[in-house]
C-alpha cells in the first residue's frame, strides 16, 4: 500500500472517530435520554444451576457475585432512605457461598448487614442465621460460623439464652479462643448487659477486614453513647424543670445543670425530649438508629 | 525419536509464527489491570479473586489453544495436501501423530509457564504492598507453592483436551472437531453426575450405562482443585498422582486410537 494511501485512510479514521464522538455528544444534549433502570435483577435464581453452568470456574462466578453483593449493598446504602432496599442481599451472598462454599467472608458479611437493623442493613437476621449455618454444614469445625450466629442471637435478636448456647457451642470446636467459654457464662448469668458486647465488638475490631473494624468501631460508639445518655440523664432527673417550662438544652446549660450542649461520640448533638427530657441519639447522627437498650455493666 | 521431536518443533514455530503468544500479553495485561481495580471492589478479598482469575484464565486460555490449535493439527496438513509431502519423508504415521501432540503440548507448557510467573508475580506485588495484619486474614499464603498443584491438573487436563481435539480431527472436519472437542469438554465436567446416577433413576439398567458412560468419557472434574488451593485447603499427594496417572491414561487411549484412525485412512 502507498504511504499516501496509508495517511489518508489514518486521517479518515481519526476524523470519523472525532465526528461520531461530536455527534454522540450533540445527540445526548439535544434528545437527553431517560437513565437505564438499575434494577438490579437475579439473572439466574438457583445457586445450584449456576455452579452447573459454570463448570471448573464456580470459583471465580463466586467471585462475581461477591463483587454483586458488595455493589448491591454499597449502592442502596448509598441511596436515598426510602429506596434502599437490600432484597438481593440475600441471593447474592447465597449464591456467593453455594459457588464457593469456603468463602469464610462472605457468610461474615452477610452476618454482619443482613442482620443490622434497616436502613443501615436488610435487617434480616433470620437470613443471617440461615446463611452462617450454610456455612457451618460447609466447615463442620469452624469456630467462627457458631460464634456468628451467637452474635446475631445476642445483638440483634437480644435472645441471651440461645446466644450463650451457641456461644457454648463454638467453644467445644477446635481452635476457639479460651475467651468464648467465659463468655458464654457472663451472658447466661448478665443477659443484657453492656460489657458482654463490648468484649464481642472488641474481639471483631481486632478483624482484618476494614469494613468489619468499622462496623466494630460504630458499634462501640453505641454502646458508648448509650453510656453518656445514661450519665447525663441521670443528671437531668436530678435536675427537673420547673412546672409549665419545656426542657431544652439552652434552658439546662442557662441553669448549670450542664456546662454546654452535650454531644455524641461522633459529635452529634444528642437530642432531648422536650416534654419528658428523655435523652436519644439524634436521627443526623451516624450512630442511628441505635440498637435496643442494654444494661449498663453492673459496679 | 529425532523424527518426533523435529516435527514437535515445527508445530511449536508454527503456534508462534500464528501469533499464539499474543494471548499471553492479553493474560499479564488482564492480570495486572484486574489486580489494580480489583481491590477497589471486592473488599479485602483481592489476592483470592487475583488467585481465582489467573488460575481460571489459564484454563480457559490453554482450552481456546489446545481446541483451536489441536483441531488443526492433522486436518490442515490434510487440507493443504501437505501431508502428502510429509508422508513422503522417512516418517512413521504414529511417529507424525505423537509430534504432532507432542509440538502442542511444548506449546501449552511455555504459555502455562509463562502465565504461571505473571500470576505470582502479581501475587507477590500485592504481598509486599500489604501489611502484616493484612495478610494474615489471608487463608493461604499469598506467594503459595500450593497452586502448583492446581496448575498442574490444569495442565494435564489441557494435555488431554490436546488429545482429544488431535483425535477428532484424524477422521472429521475442523468445524465438527472443535464441536465435538468442547461438547466433550461440557460433558466431561458433569460426568461424576453419571456415577452415582442409581440414586435418580429405578432402573438398574440404566445406571449400569450410566455408570460405563462414567468411565468412558473423561471425568474433567476431577482437574479442578482451585478452590481447595486457594483456600489453603489441603489437596493429599495421592489424589494428585492419581488423578494425573488417569489423565495420562486417557491421553495415551487417545492417542493410540488417534493413531489407529490415521493409519486406516487412504490419502490417495
Amino acid at each position: 500500500m502507498r504511504r499516501s494511501t496509508t495517511t489518508g485512510l489514518s486521517v479518515v479514521i481519526v476524523a470519523s472517530f472525532a465526528m461520531s464522538v461530536g455527534l454522540q455528544a450533540g445527540r445526548d444534549r439535544r434528545y437527553p435520554r431517560a437513565e437505564r433502570d438499575t434494577e438490579q435483577i437475579m439473572y439466574v435464581r438457583s445457586g445450584g444451576a449456576m455452579k452447573r453452568l459454570t463448570l471448573d470456574f464456580d470459583a471465580l462466578a463466586a467471585d462475581i457475585y461477591w463483587i454483586r453483593a458488595i455493589q448491591h449493598y454499597g449502592g442502596d446504602r448509598r441511596t436515598d432512605t426510602k429506596r434502599r432496599k437490600y432484597e438481593l442481599l440475600f441471593p447474592l451472598l447465597d449464591h456467593t457461598t453455594t459457588l464457593d462454599p469456603f468463602f469464610k467472608i462472605a457468610y461474615r458479611f452477610g452476618a454482619i448487614f443482613l442482620s443490622e437493623r434497616y436502613p443501615g442493613g436488610a435487617g434480616r437476621p433470620d437470613q443471617a442465621i440461615a446463611l452462617l449455618q450454610k456455612g457451618m454444614a460447609a466447615q463442620p469445625t469452624k469456630w467462627e460460623y457458631p460464634h456468628d450466629i451467637a452474635f446475631v442471637y445476642y445483638w440483634h435478636l437480644r435472645d441471651f439464652k440461645t446466644a450463650a448456647e451457641w456461644f457454648q457451642r463454638a467453644a467445644a470446636l477446635p481452635n476457639a479462643p479460651n475467651w468464648l467459654q467465659p463468655l458464654a457464662a457472663g451472658i447466661l448469668t448478665a443477659g443484657n448487659d453492656r460489657a458482654a458486647a463490648r468484649v464481642l465488638w472488641n474481639q471483631i475490631l481486632q478483624s482484618d477486614e476494614e469494613w468489619l473494624r468499622r462496623n466494630a468501631e460504630r458499634s462501640l460508639q453505641q454502646i458508648d453513647a448509650m453510656d453518656l445518655i445514661d450519665k447525663l440523664q441521670a443528671r437531668i432527673n436530678q435536675a427537673p424543670v420547673p412546672p409549665g417550662s419545656e426542657y431544652s438544652w439552652i434552658a439546662l446549660v442557662r441553669r448549670g445543670v450542664l456546662p454546654g450542649i452535650p454531644l455524641d461520640p461522633v459529635g452529634t448533638p444528642f437530642e432531648i425530649d422536650p416534654a419528658t427530657g428523655v435523652i436519644s441519639v439524634s436521627e443526623r447522627s451516624s450512630l442511628h438508629p441505635m440498637p435496643d437498650r442494654m444494661h449498663a455493666p453492673k459496679q | 525419536m529425532r523424527a518426533i521431536s523435529c516435527i514437535a518443533w515445527s508445530v511449536f514455530r508454527e503456534s508462534v509464527r500464528d501469533r499464539v503468544p499474543y494471548n499471553l500479553v492479553l493474560f499479564a495485561v488482564l492480570l495486572i489491570a484486574s489486580s489494580f481495580l480489583i481491590g477497589q471492589l471486592t473488599a479485602g478479598q483481592d489476592v483470592k479473586i487475583i488467585k481465582d482469575l489467573g488460575l481460571a484464565a489459564t484454563a480457559v486460555f490453554g482450552l481456546f489453544i489446545a481446541i483451536f490449535i489441536g483441531i488443526g493439527l492433522v486436518s490442515k496438513e490434510v487440507e493443504r495436501k501437505s501431508i502428502y509431502a510429509l508422508l513422503s519423508k522417512p516418517i512413521s504415521r504414529p511417529q507424525l501423530i505423537l509430534g504432532k501432540y507432542l509440538g502442542l503440548v511444548l506449546t501449552l507448557a511455555v504459555n502455562v509457564a509463562v502465565m504461571v510467573a505473571a500470576l505470582y508475580v502479581v501475587l507477590a506485588y500485592m504481598t509486599f504492598t500489604e501489611s502484616a495484619q493484612f495478610r494474615a486474614g489471608w487463608d493461604a499464603p499469598g506467594i503459595d507453592p500450593a497452586l502448583l498443584k492446581s496448575i498442574l491438573l490444569i495442565f494435564v487436563e489441557l494435555m488431554l483436551i490436546t488429545a482429544l481435539a488431535l483425535f477428532f480431527s484424524t477422521f472429521s472436519t475442523p468445524l465438527l472437531s472443535a464441536a465435538l472437542t468442547f461438547g466433550f469438554y461440557i460433558v466431561g465436567h458433569f460426568n461424576n453426575d453419571l456415577r452415582n446416577f442409581e440414586k435418580v433413576v429405578d432402573s438398574p439398567t440404566v445406571a449400569w450405562i450410566a455408570r460405563a458412560f462414567y468411565h468412558v468419557l473423561p471425568d474433567l472434574s476431577a482437574f479442578d482443585v482451585k478452590t481447595e488451593v486457594v483456600h489453603g485447603l489441603p489437596v493429599p499427594a495421592g489424589y494428585l498422582v492419581m488423578t494425573v496417572a488417569y489423565g495420562l491414561l486417557y491421553i495415551t487411549i487417545l492417542l493410540s486410537a488417534s493413531t489407529l484412525i490415521f493409519s486406516r485412512r487412504d490419502f490417495k
